[in-house]
């Protein structure tokens, strides 16, 4: 199914190889949006498997993110921990068009219909 | 998933404790999806490691610390779990199960591991509320609560479960008395001597001690008011834990009709006298032998899973066994006898009473059949291992009781453990069950190349830690490379030292992390989250002014100038100069917690205020407020200086003998906001009485008549360190020179996250002495350097982003119109 794209602004408002958590409330928890250094963009599920720690507040490198709380490294293209850890984060769809960013959210049962 | 249409057999598993969920994972491990699993607990909650119930008690460890399997797992692994309902009934003809609640189930195999039941004895007052066993979860629960509300506790039973109650409950803050029946503790472990050495101990760290004390009566009317003994003594009373002993419990099995004596008897193969039938953990009864340590019953989990998985040659064997107790800072190690059982066993006796130590040793025809160690126990393993193999040890007889170092020193074997000779059923770690095969089999099949690699697949020296010396030298045997003597690196991005990078550098004149990584080959183009936080300092601290920091490469905390707490909010403590406040600063301090709803304010141990639970888009706001009344931030997040915490000196004090108050100021108006590697805290006392604990800091100051002693390198936290003695001076101007220079030289020298106690153990304090004692010219030197670099960070990070620096770390991203 189609995901619902929303447009969170403005790619510079995300710090290089930095992150900031959107403000939308969905049900699958707090939603984190991931800037490389190449400009590249992710985004996941701003939880950590291991004990839901923020991972947006990890250091970034490579395609990785280390979460501040217990050091697990969640790979961000499938917010797959790496292993010996085990354990995922789900990963969204996201764009930039024109240095817009935009996430596409799952639609809720409400909004297919 | 319909349940119907799985056509799996079905195992029931009864009881949901250690040994029936080791027993389920060795299954797993063996033979995956060979059955559809259901598993009963009696407790309401997942699997948990029993045996930490008192690291529980004791407040080292909580109790999402201490789960096993959390309900993900059991989800994960397709097993059913009815956790708080127990079984009731099984009838073996119509093979099912009945539960409390009234739910009834078929079984093709049933495994019974319903564990154990504290023993009772017949005393009147046993029910009154105040009154429990050592147990379980509810147990520790009502434990806290009581240690909480009341003051006096008493605990019956002087074995390995009394005691660590009775110190579990002394570390909560309750006066402890502890009743045992016969003249010594642990009387099944230790001999007297080593009985007696304990009993000291712990009545020099509080515990009041009734031995040969038989309980009569608890006393008491609405609650527990006290424990009477036989003999006329009485000791008051609020909580009394019942740590007597256990016994096996077979009612259930006993109602089914199963064989059944002490324990529900089981054969070599795990099986009750019903062969759908198994047993295994603190329940069964093999060859006459209930078990209550952990290690057997690892063995006997590890056997029913092969019967259970189809393998029939697995057999249970039960070995000699070692019994450690859990009380922070007294070893103790007993395996096998305790005493000669006759004229033909020899004892062999070390004894050292001053440094509290002592060791026996059993000889029985040349062999090793029994070993107490009290005070220094890192031998224990290797006895227990020279008593499983059996080996006659009469070559090593006059040196075996002064340790494996000393007595393989002098046979010509190789000193330390040899690797290649060992079986690979020789057990390594005690705690968790895991053998040599096992752990070799892992650092062979997963490349495994660190110690943290290791305990995290394999479990081995997770625990209790005692063989982290084993673990390592098995490393170095199967990886050929000896992990105490190769190289550290920064991170796996690098073959590179942290020496031959901060040297290069210098002397390269390396300024950025690229130049860096370019210099030394970096595998990731980027570094990861170990390399770049250390490149960043090295660079920070060598170009002061010139390297702009990298804030990308800081952990949260150092990023957003505040501390990241478990639910993702923030702590915030402002700086206390000195520890010295006003009541402006309070009054300020009270507004704004009132003011952001911040749920907890606390006192610190380095004598500041913690505002605990900030939500992260408040902290701004919060530094505002707080700088609006001169507060500042306290840099409590730092990798730099902390605190410098004082008592209150000549000033006030009748015995001070300088101004340690005035003088802490002044060493944390110069050294706050530095960058260091590792977190740096600081003390001034008075006197020698030392009440701002300066001899366990990073630089203590203790003032004399005579001046001032300057010592470092001390450490509280895990590894308590006192501190080596640098120098005396007179003047305070003298202590300010060398504060600067030592900090300075630490700033240049240590390695990234070593703290002042380890980068001194390395380097030695002569090495220290001969920089800022012996060497007058370089020690100002230092001390210039640093507070050059301090002109450049002292600025109040809160203030700036409270005027709206960095704003994007704080708020989130809004959502725009739809696309």
């Amino acid at each position: 199914m189609e995901p619902h794209w929303k447009r969170f602004g403005p790619l510079d408002n995300i710090p290089v190889q930095g992150s900031r958590r959107l403000c939308v409330d969905h049900r699958l928890g707090p939603i984190a949006v991931f800037r490389m250094a190449d400009d590249s963009v992710f985004a996941l599920v701003d939880e950590c498997p291991h004990k839901q720690g923020p991972l947006s507040e990890g250091i970034i490198s490579g395609n990785t993110v280390t979460c501040p709380l217990h050091n697990w490294v969640i790979d961000l293209a499938s917010g797959t921990a790496q292993a010996p850890d085990e354990g995922s984060t789900s990963a969204l769809p996201v764009r930039v068009v024109d240095g817009q960013v935009y996430v596409g959210l799952p639609m809720t049962a409400e909004q297919a219909a | 998933m319909n349940m119907n249409a799985d056509t799996r057999e079905h195992l029931i598993v009864i009881g949901n404790g250690m040994a029936g969920m080791r027993t389920v994972e060795e299954l797993l491990k063996q033979e995956p999806g060979k059955y559809r699993i259901t598993v009963f607990g009696a407790e309401p909650h997942v699997n948990y490691n029993r045996i930490m119930l008192s690291s529980v008690l004791a407040g080292d460890k909580t109790i999402d610390e201490i789960v096993i399997n959390t309900r993900e797992w059991y989800e994960d692994n397709g097993i059913t779990l009815l956790s708080g309902d127990a079984v009731t009934k099984i009838d073996r003809d119509a093979r099912t199960v009945t539960s409390a609640s009234g739910l009834t189930l078929p079984y093709d195999r049933l495994l019974l591991a319903t564990g154990s039941k504290p023993l009772a004895p017949p005393l009147p007052g046993l029910s009154l509320p105040g009154v429990c066993a050592f147990r379980d979860i509810a147990d520790v629960d009502k434990m806290l609560t009581a240690a909480r509300t009341h003051k006096r506790a008493v605990v019956i039973g002087g074995g390995l479960l009394g005691l660590e109650a009775a110190w579990g409950l002394k570390q909560r803050g309750m006066s402890v008395a502890l009743v045992h029946l016969m003249p010594t503790l642990m009387e099944r472990q230790l001999d007297a001597a080593a009985g007696q050495m304990l009993q000291r101990d712990l009545d020099r760290r509080g515990i009041a001690f009734f031995t040969n004390g038989q309980t009569e009566e608890i006393m008491g009317t609405e609650r527990a008011e006290g424990v009477q003994l036989a003999d006329g003594r009485s000791i008051p009373a609020d909580l009394v834990v019942l740590a007597i002993g256990i016994r096996p419990n077979i009612d259930l099995a006993k109602a089914a009709g199963l064989q059944v004596s002490r324990g529900i008897v089981v054969y070599d193969d795990m099986r009750t006298s019903d062969p759908d039938i198994f047993a295994v953990g603190e329940c069964v009864e093999h060859r006459g032998q209930v078990f209550g340590l952990v290690a057997p019953i690892w063995d006997q989990a590890k056997v029913c899973a092969a019967h259970l998985a189809g393998d029939d040659t697995a057999v249970f064997v039960s070995q000699a066994l070692s019994t450690s107790l859990k009380i922070t800072g007294v070893d103790v190690f007993s395996a096998g006898a305790l005493l000669a059982a006759d004229e033909a066993d020899d004892e062999i006796t070390l004894r050292d009473d001053s440094r509290g130590l002592y060791k026996k040793i059993i000889l029985r025809d040349g062999k090793l059949v029994g070993a107490v160690l009290y005070g220094e126990v890192s031998d224990g393993q290797w006895y227990l291992q020279l008593m499983r193999d059996k080996e006659d040890v009469s070559a090593l007889r006059e040196r075996l009781v002064f340790g494996r170092a000393f007595a393989e020193a002098g046979s010509g074997k190789p000193a330390g453990p040899d690797f290649a000779a060992m079986a690979d059923s020789n057990q390594i770690c005690g705690c968790n069950g895991v053998s040599k095969g096992a752990i070799v089999g892992a650092i062979k099949e997963k490349g495994l190349c660190s110690l943290a690699d290791v305990r995290k697949h394999t479990k081995a020296s997770a625990s209790c830690g005692q063989c982290t010396g084993l673990v390592e030298g098995l490393l170095a045997f199967a990886t050929g490379v000896d992990a105490k003597t190769a190289k550290k690196t920064i991170c796996e991005c690098t073959e590179a030292g942290h020496d031959e990078v901060r040297e290069a550098i210098v002397a390269q004149g390396l300024k950025t992390m690229d130049a860096v990584r370019a210099a030394f080959g970096w595998k990731k183009p980027e570094g990861c989250h170990k390399c770049r936080p250390a490149l960043n300092y090295y660079l920070l601290c060598t170009w002061p002014g010139e390297y702009s920091d990298d804030s990308r490469s800081r952990f949260v905390n150092e990023r957003v100038h505040a501390n990241i707490q478990k639910d993702g909010t923030y702590s915030v403590i402002p700086r206390m100069w000195g520890g010295l406040t006003t009541p402006a600063e309070l009054h300020a301090i009270a507004s704004v917690a009132e003011k952001f709803n911040i749920p907890t304010v606390k006192v610190t141990g380095g004598q500041r205020i913690d505002l605990l639970g900030v939500k992260k888009d408040d902290l701004p706001a919060v530094w505002g407020d707080l700088n609006k009344a001169g507060l500042v931030s306290g840099h409590a997040y730092a990798k730099g200086l902390r605190t410098v915490k004082t008592c209150v000196g000549s000033e006030w004090c009748r015995f001070g003998t300088q101004d340690s108050t005035g003088l802490g100021v002044k060493l944390e108006k110069m050294t706050w906001g530095s960058w260091t590697p590792h977190k740096v805290k600081l003390a001034v006392s008075g006197c020698p009485r030392n009440c701002a604990e300066a001899t366990i800091k990073d630089l203590g100051v203790v003032c004399v008549e005579a001046g001032y002693d300057i010592v470092v390198g001390g450490n509280g936290g895990i590894d308590v360190r006192v501190t080596d003695s640098l120098t005396r001076v007179a003047t305070e101007a003298e202590v300010l020179e060398y504060a600067g220079a030592f900090m300075q030289l630490y700033r240049e020298e240590a390695h990234y996250l070593e703290r002042t106690a380890p980068w001194i153990a390395r380097v030695g304090i002569d090495y220290v002495k001969q920089r800022l004692v012996e060497d007058p010219d370089g020690r100002r030197d230092l001390h210039e350097r640093f507070l050059l670099s301090q002109t450049f960070v002292q600025d109040d990070p809160w203030a700036e982003r409270a005027k709206g620096a960095e704003a994007h770390e704080f708020a989130p991203l809004p959502a725009l119109e739809e696309a």
